[in-house]
């Protein structure tokens, strides 16, 4: 009974994947499964939403090289290889699941001082994007600027001392590249 | 040279001296050491991660209401800015200033980030003689502008240069620096303005023990990564800020001499015995003096220097 019960939910499950999840060998995202583009805005006034093209992108790295180990590819990194080493997708993929937003906030800090707590040093939300778009995209040429991925908004303007509320003598530049 | 200009290390010896001439009357002293405060904040600076974006500086001009700046934080000029020989530090119109580094191995420029360290035992702090600077168990170095005398012993002290000076006014002295935005931020828990704004996370604000462990995991994850080394776990007796590097600290303008102890450690020990007024200012107004006579000692030496470098110049002309 209960191996036909497993079967017949095998076949289901293979029959869904069929339909919804191009078929594959093993049980792993692509690029297909993933939006084509996500809108991030949720941080900062200082800068406007970033629309990411996450379909471009997906032709230009593969999953795991973002998702770490949670669309089922097997990470790169041997650190992490030590204990993720199973195929399976996770039921979590999106970064803002895993990665604070508010990454130094006293609740937040406290659940570091559990001794158990291996990822002690996880990468809140905003620090997690940029180390991951700035190293890859030094590396490609990709854009490194601020202001070639985000616009300023007026109340970036007004922090920065920049464009309307330049100071009386001062030079713009735009984004910075190195 | 740079000896004969070692203002602080002249100041400390003569305040070494007064104190040893007490701790001489008093026989025995008990050396009471401050271990710091265990859970006090801190924050990990990665310069690996520094992209020199700027954010901080503004994000602090903002917080702290410093005057606006002379050129927009966008500006990358500023990297390229020398004042009397040096890199950009911090003053009174800038609690923190980002600096760039061209290192020759690198095939990209580095960054490096000053403010005040929020130093465990702030030399600052066991130099002033009326008590104007706080280490509050939260780990900021705090200052109290309305007992300040406005003698700057504490600027001569500071191992990093830190606190400046403000001109405004002759009567109302005050000393400005890095705050660790203790009233606006810290004190309730919360992340400094700086922090909050650096999109690399170049900057990890949580306890001090944990952001150590932090460094010491980086550095051993990723091996070869990183230089061995945390700056500022055990540099001038610890410090609240510390940072990791992937090139030796001295050629991204960090001081690798200073004592790996707490500066004028024997000031303190002596402030802790005799009552401070009676005795330390006959010993700092000698130093003042001495300070002051130092100055055209130095100007004549220098002039002589320069004279000697013509006469060789003609020689070898
Ligand atoms: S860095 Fe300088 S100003 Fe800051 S706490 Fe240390 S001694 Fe004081
Ligand atoms: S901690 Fe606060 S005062 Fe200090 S540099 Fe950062 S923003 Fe400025
Ligand atoms: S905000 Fe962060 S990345 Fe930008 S200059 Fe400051 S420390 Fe560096």
């Amino acid at each position: 009974m209960r191996t036909r019960k497993k079967i017949v939910r095998t076949a289901f499950a293979l029959a869904i994947g069929t339909v919804f999840i191009v078929p594959s060998q093993t049980w792993c995202m692509d690029a297909s499964d993933a939006p084509e583009s996500v809108t991030i805005d949720t941080m900062s006034d200082l800068y406007g939403p970033v629309e990411f093209d996450h379909l471009m992108h997906s032709e230009y790295a593969s999953c795991q090289e973002c998702h770490h180990q949670t669309t089922g590819e097997i990470v790169v990194d041997p650190n992490c290889g030590r204990c993720h080493h199973s195929h399976d997708e996770n039921d979590i993929v999106s970064c803002s699941e895993c990665h604070e937003a508010d990454r130094f906030n006293k609740t937040y800090l406290k659940t570091l001082e559990n001794p158990e707590l291996y990822h002690f040093d996880k990468p809140g939300l905003k620090g997690a994007f940029h180390l991951n778009c700035v190293r890859c995209h030094e590396i490609t040429s990709g854009p490194t600027g601020c202001q070639e991925c985000h616009t300023m908004t007026e109340a970036g303007e007004k922090r920065f001392n920049t464009g309307s509320y330049a100071p009386a003598k001062g030079t713009a530049s735009s984004g910075h590249e190195h | 040279m740079k000896q004969l200009l070692n203002r602080r290390n002249f100041l400390k010896g003569g305040l070494a001296a007064t104190a040893s001439a007490a701790v001489l009357k008093n026989k025995k002293t008990e050396a009471h050491s401050f271990e710091g405060y265990p859970d006090g904040m801190g924050v990990l600076v990665d310069l690996t991660r520094c992209v020199g974006c700027r954010s901080c500086e503004a994000a602090c001009n903002k917080e702290q209401g410093l005057p606006e700046p002379a050129k927009p934080f966008d500006d990358f000029s500023v990297f390229d800015e020398m004042h009397h020989g040096q890199k950009r530090r911090t003053d009174e119109t800038a609690y923190t200033i980002v600096n760039r580094y061209d290192v020759p191995e690198i095939d990209h420029p580095l960054f490096r980030k000053i403010q005040c360290n929020h130093c465990e035992e702030p030399a600052c702090l066991t130099s002033c003689f009326v008590n104007a600077y706080t280490k509050t168990p939260e780990g900021a170095v705090i200052y109290n502008p309305k007992v300040c005398v406005g003698c700057r012993t504490c600027m001569i002290a500071c191992p990093f240069y830190i606190p400046t000076f403000k001109y405004s006014s002759a009567f109302k002295p005050r000393i400005m620096k890095c705050i660790f935005c203790y009233d606006t931020r810290l004190k309730d828990g919360k992340p400094p303005a700086c922090v909050e704004a650096c999109p690399q996370e170049a900057l990890t604000f949580g306890k001090r023990t944990d952001v150590l462990k932090m460094g010491k995991q980086r550095i051993q994850q990723k091996a070869g990564k990183y230089v061995d080394h945390i700056y500022g776990e055990h540099e001038v007796g610890g410090t609240a800020w510390m940072y990791i590097s992937d090139v030796p600290f001295d050629k991204v303008g960090f001081d690798t001499h200073v004592p790996k102890e707490p500066i004028l450690n024997s000031v303190k020990e002596f402030l802790g015995i005799v009552p401070m007024v009676l005795t330390i200012w006959p010993g700092l107004f000698v130093g003042f003096h001495l300070l002051a006579t130092r100055k055209d000692k130095v100007k004549e030496m220098k002039e002589a220097e320069d004279r000697n470098n013509n006469d060789e110049k003609e020689g070898q002309a």
